[in-house]
Parts: C-alpha cells; structure tokens; sequence
C-alpha cells in the first residue's frame, strides 16, 4: 500500500501504483455493497461533508452512500442556494466550515483550479467531486475500475473518449489516468470541442468516430452541455447526432467486445443511441453507477487512513 | 544648490554606454556629465563607491486607483512606491471608477497627485467616454488639462468606426493614443494562453493569434488616419511582424511590454496562482523569447511595469474568477535587472527601454543624461541581492508575482528635479 496523499485533487498527482491501491480496496468494497448488510465502520466518528457548488444528483449521492455505508457522519451543503447568494467568498465559506472540524470535505464547484484553493485553506482531506474543467478523479477512477472488472486488465487498452472534450473535466482525468496505466488514447469530437495542443498529451485525436472507433476496445462517451448545442460549437443537435452520437453502425467499427460507457447523465439521441445504452452485452454504464459507491469508498478510506497517521491524536 | 555624483557607473541610455565617471546636477537640472579624475566644484558630493546612477524610469500605464477604489492605491501610497522602485515619472492610466474621462476629473486628479506624490505624475485620459467605445472624449479640452495620452486601458473599442473617428480626431490635436492590440471576441473570458498549460489546467484561454489580430486592424487604422500611437503591451512573437512592417512603412508607431511578459512565462501560474493573473496572460517561453529579443533590437520600445493594484479579496478566488493585474512599481527595477543578469540585455538598453524611450514618446526632457535635462536620477546597485516579501511594498495592495522571489538589484536613492525623494536604508 503506497497512497500517500492527504487530499485527492485530481488524477494528475497520483502514481500507477496509488490508482493500484485505490481500485483493489474498491474491488474489496464492491463485494460489500453487494451483502445484504452493507455497513462497515472504518469511517466512524469521522464528519463528511459534501459540497456542492453545482448541481448534482448522481455525484453527490454516490458520495453521501459511500460515506454513510463506511459509518461517516455525512451532511449535504446545497452552496448555491446558500451564502454565495449572500456574497460570501469561496474562502469564507472554507474557513467558517473549517471551523466546524469536517474530516472529509467533498467539493465540487463551476470554476477549474477552486478545489485547490479551497484545500490549502481547511485542515481536513479534501476530495475533487470535479472543478470546472479541469479533474473530476473519482470518475476517471471508477471508469477504470469498470474496465479492470470488464477487461481483466488496465493496460494496453485501446480507449477512445468521445464528443465535448473540450468542457470535459471526465475526460481530462480520464486521459492522465489511462495515460499513467499505458492505454492508447484516441480522442473524437468537432475541432470546436477539442482543447488546444491536446496531441501534446499523448493522445490521438480524430475528428470522425468511424476512423477513431476503429479497433477500440473502450467506447467512452461524454455529455454534450445542453447549452452548448446550438450554434456556437456545433450547427445542430441533429448533425452532432449523426456525426458523433454512438449508433450501431459507428460501433461497428470497434472491437466485437468492445465495452460503451458514458459518465451520465445520458442525452439519448444526441450523444448516444437509447438502444447501445441499454444493451447488456456493451453497455456497461449502469456498472459504472455501481463502481463509483465502491471508488468512492476507497478513496475516503485511504485519505482516512493518512489522516489518522498524521495527526493521531486529532482522530483518538 | 549643486550637487556632484563621484565614482559613478554612469548608464547613459542615448549614447548605449556603461561607463564610469561622474554627473552634475545644479538646481532642478543635469549641467555636466563627464569621466576623468578631474571632478568639477558642488556644494554637495555624493560618492557613489561604484554604484550605478541612471536616468529614473519613465512608467507608461500605472494605475492609481484614484477615484473609486482609494483603499487599492493613492497617489500617497503609489508615489512612494514610485520613489523607492526608482520610478521618477508615472503616466498613469483613466481605468478607475469612473473613469477619467471629463476635463474635471482629470483636473481632480492632477490635483491630488500634486499633492500626494514625489514623483511627477502624467495623467492619460480615456480615449470613449466611461471607456465604453461608442462616443470619444472631450480630447482637446483633456489634452489642454494636462492629459498625455488616450487610452482604454484594456477595453478594446470594437466598433471600428468609432475608433477611427477617434483616430482622426485625436490625429488632428497631434494626440497619442495608446491601444490594447486584442481581438476582444476572440479573448472575451480568457484567463490564459491557449496552449497545453491552458488545457492541462482546464482554463478557459485565448489564442496568441488574438493580439496579431488587434494589431492588424490597429495598424490599418494608423495608415488611414496619420494618428500616433502606442501599442500599451505586445507580447507574443506572431505580432511582432505587423509591428516591424508598421515601422518600416514610417507610420507613427511604438510598442511597449511589461515587465512581467519579461521575465515569467505561463507555466508560473502553476496551481492557479492569481498572483499570476495579468491581461493579456501570460505567454509561452517561446513568445517570451521572441519579445526580449524585439527589445534588445529596438523594435519594441518601453518596457512598463503595468502596475495593477488589487487588493486580496479580488485576488484570493478561484483563478477565472480573479482580478487581472499584478503591482509592479517596486519590482520592475529588480525584475529587470533578472534581464541583464541572464544576458539577455545590457543596462543602457534596458534604461533606453524604460526610461529614454517613454520620455521621448511622451515629449518629456527626461530620461537621458542631457545637459538642461530634467535631473531625474536614480543610484541602484544591480547586483545586490535580496529575498522579495510583499508585506513591504509600500503600495497598498500586495498582489506581486515575485513574492518570495529571489531578486537582485536595488534602489539605492531617487531624485526628482534635483530633489531627493528616496533613500534606501
């Protein structure tokens, strides 16, 4: 066991070996949330709290069970409803909250780099449930736990990451974990959604899905923003569908046991067919709702357990 | 009352020397610049052991938040900080609220600085009423009240009617004007370069080609109207041909940059440090390279410090959400002296750059060792070392990018017409 990290900011500080360590503990974990009686209490006496400075169903309640299931206290800040509304600064809100002696602080907020700047003010561990465009770790590390379980392996995958890359905190997190685990990237989405000198990644990067999907193993998809459907990136909902929304005949083109996630939630019919979203045999994407509790979990635990070495007597 | 500076290393930006010798003031002016061990009579004589004297730096674009935001900047707190950055002249820039945009204003404003800072202070005037690009300002009025330029500061008129208009108008009261080369649709929300930093860090970001195209439109407008203009930053290495060309053409152009495009590069902003947050942002190594090198030949002229005071509030938030801008008044003469330490230019270039050019753009006797010249001096040892704290400037905000850095070179004392306004500890 490596992880030595106080907070989980993003992908791009951790090692193959702490991405190692976090997916075989949440391997442990799925096994648990599986049990008719899925309590453990590694994480009791501890104080979670989630904040959420845009709106979020999914994340944030894969966050509240992972932390209820480990025994954690867990309270739900709803911070756009509340004192930014007020004018309260992002640090303001940090140092009243720290005040409150929360163990583990989960953010997620509209702006790139805010989770960063909210961890160097607070004394607790900090986890980035995604900051603007920038990371969103736990869903690059329950992408990969998905395709581990799928594929036997997280190495010398061929993964292809479609659509709005661009505004796409998924798939920057997913590119350095992916990239860190030795996978061939290819990135396919319109020039207008592709972030600038991204080849410096180390990625390919295609503008049509049938060259790009060729031969992948991995069909990842991400959500195009409503708001960016009309005109200003791309001409039409209609023409993204027909030339990046995931059908049968696009998928053709990868490998017969090629695996289609999507990060949710879904616009069916415009970055993917309702049907290839539902087939048990490549859809993998209700797996991922699942692998994403475990993750979670994971993640919290292991920060836990860094906390309570450094500061023993904070946790006796 | 004559004043005599011995064992001087004099930098003499209009002859390009660094030479030893020795420099007279008498009164409010320089009277003699000579070598030689025969040193002339002065009722006081300042023995420099060595130290550099230099003429003081010209600074075209400070802004002193006054009026509006007093609690940023006064002249008091910016005329001190001037003095010790070794900073004799500040051009200060109409972007406060309001804007200095009327004749009254301007003359407030000439007022508190009279009687506020020790250093000169030149006031420019908004080129658009509330700088909002759609009606000029009283220009005559505001050249008559002492303004020196006209400028935007970082609002790029769009309307490009409007902007020649003003062109022509201001062309014909022989008006400087001072532009942001920026194509303002294409930097609208950028708070970085556009680039692999820029992606890496999920930042929303601007192509470098934006200032190339600013430029262009600026330059055509130049030819069409006569006017004389000045570039207030040019920062990236695709716009520095238009700029070359301009030149060659005989149109009545200069450019400057600041200090901070000089010596850091985008990657300084690290893990979204707004210290860090300048307009335009901060470039790529390759473009930093490219703009020294236009200094170096002259093709741009000033190096400005931009100053740009924020207080901690506008600063300690997320990076897109941030104030632009860093304070600069005291680190220029250090951040400079980075320049002539790495080679990359000599001290005659560097004071050509901060101090003769800028006085010659703005039709200032300053800035050179001329005979009759105003005695605006600075002594600074460039070589003294020194770890920057921020909680020492004397402007009242605090935002610099060098806090914490290691730096060289210091002001040892300012003078102003023969006045000494500085004196270092």
């Amino acid at each position: 066991m490596t992880f030595s990290h106080s907070h989980l900011l993003g992908i791009e500080p951790l090692t193959p070996s702490d991405i190692t360590a976090i997916l075989d503990l949440a391997d442990q974990y799925v096994e648990l949330n599986r049990r008719d009686v899925k309590h453990s209490n590694v994480l009791a006496g501890l104080t979670q709290v989630n904040m959420f400075f845009e709106n979020s169903t999914r994340t944030q309640a894969s966050f509240e069970l992972a932390g209820k299931r480990l025994g954690a206290d867990v309270m739900n800040m709803a911070m756009q409803a509340s004192s930014i509304k007020k004018g309260e600064t992002l640090i303001d809100t940090a140092m009243t909250l720290n005040a409150m002696h929360p163990d583990l602080l989960v953010v997620r907020h509209p702006h790139s780099g805010a989770v960063d700047l909210l961890a160097q003010k607070v004394n607790c561990a900090v986890l980035n449930a995604g900051d603007g465009r920038h990371e969103h770790p736990t869903q690059a590390l329950l992408d990969a736990l998905t395709i581990r379980r799928a594929k036997g392996r997280l190495h010398r995958l061929s993964i292809a990451i479609c659509g709005d890359i661009a505004h796409s905190r998924v798939a920057r997190s997913n590119i350095m974990l992916l990239g860190k685990m030795e996978n061939r990237i290819r990135l396919i989405g319109p020039p207008t959604l592709m972030p600038s000198e991204i080849g410096a990644f180390g990625v390919e990067v295609y503008d049509d899905m049938a060259e790009g999907l060729n031969d992948v193993d991995v069909v990842m998809m991400l959500r195009l923003q409503k708001e960016r459907m009309d005109g200003g990136f791309i001409p039409s909902e209609r023409e993204y569908y027909h030339r990046y929304g995931l059908d049968a005949l696009k998928l053709n083109h990868a490998k017969n046991d090629a695996i289609v996630m999507h990060p949710g939630p879904m616009n069916r019919g415009v970055e993917i067919d309702g049907e290839i979203a539902d087939d048990i045999n490549r859809s993998v994407i209700q797996e991922q709702v699942e692998m994403g509790v475990a993750v979670r979990m994971a993640a919290m635990e292991l920060l836990a357990r860094n906390r309570r070495a450094k500061s023993p007597e904070v946790m006796a | 009352m004559t004043i005599l500076f011995k064992n001087a290393r004099l930098i003499d930006p209009e002859a390009g020397t660094d030479s030893e010798g020795w420099l007279l003031i008498d009164g409010g002016t320089i009277s003699a610049v000579g070598g030689g061990s025969e040193l002339p009579k002065a009722a006081q004589v300042i023995d420099c052991q060595g130290k550099c004297v230099a003429p003081g730096i010209v600074d075209i674009g400070v802004k002193v938040c006054e009026p509006g935001e007093r609690h940023k900047e006064s002249y008091r707190s910016a005329g001190a900080a001037a003095a010790a950055g070794g900073v004799t002249t500040i051009v200060t820039r109409p972007d406060t609220a309001p804007a200095i945009d009327n004749p009254e204003t301007l003359e407030f404003v000439a007022r508190r600085a009279n009687e506020d800072a020790p250093v000169n202070v030149l006031p420019m005037a908004a080129l658009t009423k509330g700088r909002e690009g759609r009606e000029m300002t009283e220009i005559g009025f505001l050249k008559d009240a002492g303004a020196v330029a006209f400028t935007d500061c970082d609002h790029v008129v769009r309307d490009t009617k409007v902007l020649s208009r003003a062109f022509a108008y201001a062309r014909s009261l022989g008006a400087l004007v001072m532009c942001h080369p920026q194509e303002p649709g294409l930097s609208a929300g950028a708070a970085a370069t556009s680039g692999k930093f820029a992606s890496l860090k999920g930042l929303p970001a601007v192509t470098p080609m934006a200032e190339r195209m600013g430029i262009d439109r600026d330059i055509a407008l130049i030819e069409m109207t006569g006017v004389s203009y000045h570039a207030d930053q040019i920062t990236t290495a695709r716009a520095l041909p238009a700029l070359e060309r301009a030149k060659r053409n005989g149109l009545d152009i200069t450019a400057g940059v600041s200090i901070h495009h000089l010596t850091l590069n985008e990657l300084d902003v690290a893990n979204y440090r707004t210290f860090f947050k300048v307009k335009p942002p901060l470039r790529s190594e390759d473009d930093r390279q490219a703009i020294i090198t236009a200094v170096r030949e002259g093709l741009i002229d000033v190096i400005c410090s931009m100053h740009t005071p924020q207080d901690e509030e506008s600063k300690r938030l997320p990076f897109e959400e941030a104030a632009s801008g860093a304070v600069g008044l005291e680190t220029l003469l250090p951040a400079a002296m980075r320049l002539y330490h790495s080679g990359d230019l000599s001290l005659p270039q560097l004071f050509r750059a901060m101090a003769l050019n800028p006085a010659k753009r703005l039709g200032l006797a300053s800035g050179r060792f001329a005979e009759g010249a105003p005695a605006d001096l600075i002594v600074f040892d460039p070589d003294l070392p020194f770890v920057m704290d921020r909680s020492t400037l004397r402007s009242k905000s605090k935002n610099t990018p060098f806090d914490e850095a290691r730096m060289q070179g210091k002001v040892l004392a300012t003078y102003v017409d023969g006045e000494c306004v500085y004196e270092a500890s």
